[in-house]
């Protein structure tokens, strides 16, 4: 664990024992991804699982301070706020989960490749009304060898269709996990989450055991 | 921020508005007029003109710490700042956390960040790689704690 801190001493002689200690705790922090396409219950599962807020992000934070005679370019960059959800559960002092809902617009990419840096896996929500909406994230998190599942958000009154069916229309590779939920409840949306924690341990212990990274 | 664009526009007092200085964005971009444009007070305003933290220490989820009070201030340093440090000393937070507790957007946090652990004020502690985690038992912890929810 990297740690910087402050060199700086107390200068009223307090007891050591008072001190905070030099190095920070073992601070744990986890993230999963929750993604798929717009509208399908991304921020309602973040929400039914951990207390929800907006993170605002900007598209595009323009390096201003270079040439001052630039500004007409710089205002015509101008950034764009993107909201993004994000929830967090905390187990215990130093060991807490993030679950952050992907941007559902293909223009937000940019966003994803920080999101999925050191990520322990995503959960890809699935409406089967719309099954093609989860493609690009399905895509995404394949080709970066990310761990995830398909968690199909079950939306009440439509039929829903086996798993099977679901995994050969996405044409996932065998051990994807393909899970129903009702992202509205908190019951179901934590069973997604297991799922996916449970997958993507298997999938870290077996490269562990290659050796691959 | 100065205040001078308020005197461009006709602020219904019957008034005569002053004929100079002309924006130097034309009347046909609105961007500046309506709550669409977003902030008055340009992101990189807050940061100085950087984009780029002077650190690569923050993660979203990398775990943000601050000494106390008595620890000192930045003399010269913003009120974003200074909101920013009292958000971490009063726990230790992530850097998400902190963004939307200040309500500022997550680029400018880690500008500012950067700063305060350039000060000496702050301290970091990074999220460890998934593929790099010490032992699965953190994993079980984790499946455990879901299940206790």
């Amino acid at each position: 664990m990297d740690s910087v801190h402050s060199d700086q001493r107390h200068p009223d002689g307090r007891h050591p024992g008072e001190r905070r200690p030099e190095r920070p705790g073992p601070y744990l922090s986890l993230k999963i991804l929750v993604a798929g396409g717009f509208g399908v219950g991304k921020t309602t599962f973040v929400g039914s699982v951990s207390e929800i807020r907006p993170l605002r992000t900007e598209e595009q934070l323009t390096e201003a301070g270079r040439p001052v005679d630039d500004l007409e370019g710089v205002e015509r960059k101008t950034t764009t706020t993107v909201a993004m959800d994000f929830g967090r559960i905390t187990f215990r002092d130093g060991l807490a989960l993030y679950l952050f809902g992907t941007p559902g617009q293909d223009r937000f990419w940019f966003l994803w490749d920080e999101l999925v840096s050191g990520a322990l896996g995503a959960a890809v929500l699935a409406d089967t009304r719309r099954l093609e909406d989860c493609f690009p994230a399905v895509d995404y998190f394949e080709r970066r060898g990310i761990p995830f599942i398909v968690a199909v958000n079950c939306f009440a009154g439509f039929h829903t269709y086996p798993a099977d069916e679901v995994r050969s229309a996405l044409d996932l590779d065998p051990g994807t996990p393909v899970v129903m939920c009702d992202a509205r409840e908190q019951g179901s949306a934590k069973e997604v989450l297991i799922a996916l924690v449970e997958h993507a341990r298997n999938i870290y212990s077996a490269r562990q055991e290659d050796g691959s990274p | 921020m100065t205040d001078f664009p308020r005197q461009w526009f006709d602020d219904g007092s019957g008034r005569p508005v002053p004929p100079s200085p002309p924006p130097s964005t034309p009347p046909s971009t609105p961007e500046w007029f309506d709550d669409e444009a977003g902030p008055l007070v340009r992101l990189y305003a807050m940061t100085a003109g950087r984009a780029r933290p002077t650190s690569e220490a923050f993660d979203l989820i990398a775990v943000v710490e601050a000494g106390e009070a008595d620890e000192g201030a930045p003399p010269d340093r913003s009120p974003e700042h200074a909101a920013i440090l009292a958000l971490c000393r009063a726990s230790p937070s992530s850097v998400a956390d902190i963004a939307a507790d200040s309500d500022l957007p997550v680029g400018v946090v880690r500008v500012l960040l950067g700063d305060l652990l350039d000060d000496g004020l702050i301290r970091v502690s990074r999220p460890v790689e998934p593929a790099q985690l010490p032992d699965e038992h953190i994993l079980r912890e984790v499946i455990d704690g879901l299940r206790a929810l």
